[in-house]
């Protein structure tokens, strides 16, 4: 019992990290139509960002980790000004193909600049362990809940209550119209894959912490946050993030689990989980579980 | 004579093309060394593979990031039927379309709930499940360790790994590149075939819009079944000769690089044209071999143990930028950069005079004014001796 407790708070924690991917991938791709392949990349370059900042740089730890999300930002706004806005009349090929170019350039510049070696990056949670009503959970993963839960209220807040978030909201509702309204379609684009590799580079950062480092594969979990946006449906935010956690359940519990109770699924059969429970819901419900209208064309 | 009946200037052209490409197919691999040939070899499977998924994402508009997982399996099934069963390359060829054939079939109607980037996902779901099922199955794959017993190709009596012609004994390369070639000659002239038959036309059909093409009467799910299941074929073929060609198989190398790596080569070459698979395969191919000899000239490029940038790492980079820069600069690819040549070099103005109509002397025809040849209207006056020389 206490086994299964520990899996499932380290599953809804890896669960947040992947649904602040998720949630990054459905803010680009509400604003610009665009799945932005490069995600990991993000992610990745969050986690050694911070490496850098906290562990060369002695600098204090969320210093760090706020300075490599918004070192993210900028380069996906810098994405998003350089590429994504030439691509807007093209079919949505083109778009895919250019965030894979990306992707893939830049995971190799990661690895020129910061080498194959795995970098622990310096968090204050490390290995220690809490004791939550009996139950003893990594502080790490606590932590990566809170911080998770603050962002997305923070997000929630933003877009309901502000300006900006309502400019956003417009855009990708109705592009056209927005621009007809007189909303900055343009910053409000950049702001978009501002965010969307933002939150990459945060759930990096809440990756990378604790007993894990800061490594070149860290990139692919941006892969995995996959079926979340797609359980959820592409479009829907709150979706994002449920998907996000039932993807980190079903991964941390088929690890625990399969090994022992079904062998015969083959090893590291958690990696392929959520993609086969990706591939049955969307087979049950096309949409997805969060929308209500019937598939839409992506 | 329709639009796409050659000119008889063009006619003559095409045979002389043709008998050139023949005589270089049956003359290069007695004339290039065997490294550049392996690369060639290697393009020549890529493009057949190319062709498949040019088939499905260029003309049908499915995009499929698993096209990877269909050609391992080709190679497995190489693999087992050429190997295991001991059956000849008659069998073991065919064996591996047909397997991927049906793999694709399979996936095809994935494509009939989904599209653009959602299909894009799927298909990937497929491919990774397909990389485990590689890993686990470990009494048909090998596992992690994959399998060292391809079948070598021969042909009847003909070794193709060890021909021998005229007294001289030929290396594995140079035959491979005879059957490879001769392969992606079949290949391509059959795809050529298909896209102008009906079916090809109801794929374009179904790329373009496929509510409408269902109005018109198209069965858009046969359509995009059987794009699947073409590039699923053409995939596993490809993957059989590689296997072949590489004596080996493992799960590890058809992961989503693979598959963005063909997907590179469809984009690069021309999606949606008939020559742009091999000219991608063949472009993209010569790359890693191009910053291979660049690199040395390069100061921050490591060289055995010191600290830089390895090749592999500049290799991987360049492949990032140049998909990049394909779809920002020429998104249609290289094929559509040669027609861009030939139409630049066509209209550029020739030096000498061409010999068109016979000059008229000003004030022949229009009443006393002078028109030099352009038609521009001299003012009126008395004709300049010697008239526009």
């Amino acid at each position: 019992m206490t086994e299964l407790a520990r899996l499932v708070v380290e599953g809804v924690a890896l669960g947040g990290a992947y649904g602040l991917v998720a949630l990054g991938f459905v803010v680009i791709a509400k604003a610009t139509g665009v799945v932005n392949f490069a995600q990991g990349t993000f992610l990745a370059l969050g986690a050694y960002l911070t490496y850098n900042g906290a562990v060369t740089w002695g600098l204090w730890f969320p210093l760090a980790a706020a300075l490599a999300v918004a070192a993210s930002a900028g380069a996906g706004a810098g994405l998003e000004r350089l590429v994504v806005r030439r691509l807007a009349a093209r079919p949505p090929h083109a778009a895919i193909m250019a965030t894979i170019g990306v992707a893939v350039a830049g995971d190799q510049v990661i690895t020129m600049v910061w080498g194959f070696d795995h970098h622990p990056i310096g968090d204050p949670w490390g290995a220690s362990s809490l004791r939550l009503g009996g139950v003893s959970v990594a502080t790490v993963d606590v932590a990566v809940l809170a911080v998770t839960v603050v962002v997305v209220a923070a997000g929630a807040v933003f877009f309901a209550r502000s300006r900006l978030g309502l400019a956003m909201r417009a855009r990708a509702a109705d592009g056209e119209l927005a621009v007809a309204c007189g909303i900055p379609v343009h910053a409000v684009d950049a702001l978009a894959w501002a965010l969307g590799a933002g939150l990459a580079a945060l759930a990096g950062v809440l990756l990378a912490a604790g007993t894990a480092t800061a490594r070149p594969d860290l990139g692919l979990a941006a892969l995995r946050a996959f079926p979340a946006v797609i359980l959820a449906g592409f479009a829907s935010v709150p979706g994002a993030l449920v998907g996000g956690l039932v993807v980190g359940l079903v991964e941390v519990l088929t690890a625990g689990y399969a090994p022992v109770h079904a062998p015969w699924l083959g090893v590291n059969v958690h990696q392929v989980a959520p993609y086969a429970v990706m591939l049955v819901v969307l087979w049950l419900r096309p949409a997805g579980l969060f929308t209500a209208s019937p598939a839409r064309r992506w | 004579m329709g639009p796409g009946a050659p000119t008889p200037g063009g006619r003559g052209r095409r045979r002389a093309a043709w008998a050139a490409g023949g005589l270089a197919y049956l003359a290069l691999p007695l004339v290039v060394d065997d490294y550049w040939l392996s690369v060639l070899v290697v393009a020549g499977i890529t493009a057949v593979a190319a062709v498949g998924l040019n088939l499905l994402t260029g003309y049908c508009g499915q995009v499929s990031l698993g096209h990877a997982f269909f050609v391992g399996a080709g190679a497995y099934v190489a693999a087992v039927v050429g190997s295991t069963a001991g059956l000849p390359l008659a069998l073991w060829l065919p064996a591996a379309t047909a397997v991927g054939a049906a793999l694709g079939a399979a996936t095809g109607p994935f494509a009939l709930r989904f599209s653009g980037h959602l299909l894009a996902v799927v298909t990937l779901a497929v491919l990774f499940a397909g990389q485990h099922v590689f890993r686990n199955w470990t009494w048909l794959t090998g596992g992690g360790a994959g399998r060292s017993d391809l079948p070598i190709a021969s042909l009847g009596p003909f070794d193709l790994s060890a021909l021998v012609v005229a007294g001289h004994r030929l290396s594995f390369d140079q035959g491979y590149f005879w059957l490879v070639w001769a392969v992606v000659v079949v290949v391509v002239a059959a795809s050529a075939n298909l896209v102008r038959s009906r079916m090809g036309r109801a794929m374009v059909a179904v790329r373009e819009d496929d509510r409408v093409a269902a109005v018109l009467g198209i069965d858009v799910a046969r359509t995009k079944v059987t794009a699947f299941a073409l590039a699923g074929a053409l995939a596993a073929l490809a993957g059989a000769l590689h296997g072949s060609y590489r004596q080996y198989v493992g799960p590890e190398e058809w992961d989503l690089l693979a598959s963005i790596e063909y997907l590179a080569v469809v984009l690069v070459g021309g999606l949606g044209t008939v020559g742009g698979p091999v000219a991608g395969a063949l472009f993209l191919g010569a790359v890693p071999h191009l910053v291979a000899g660049v690199s040395g000239a390069l100061p921050f490029v490591a060289r055995g143990a010191e600290p830089g940038v390895t090749v592999g790492q500049l290799d991987r980079l360049s492949f990032g930028v140049v998909i990049v820069a394909f779809v920002l600069a020429e998104p249609r690819g290289l094929v559509a950069l040669g027609h861009r040549l030939r139409a630049r070099l066509a209209a550029r103005p020739r030096t000498r005079p061409r010999p068109g109509p016979p000059a008229w002397p000003p004030g022949c025809h229009d009443g006393g004014r002078a028109g030099d040849r352009q038609g521009r209207l001299r003012p009126s006056g008395p004709a300049r001796a010697g008239g526009d020389a």
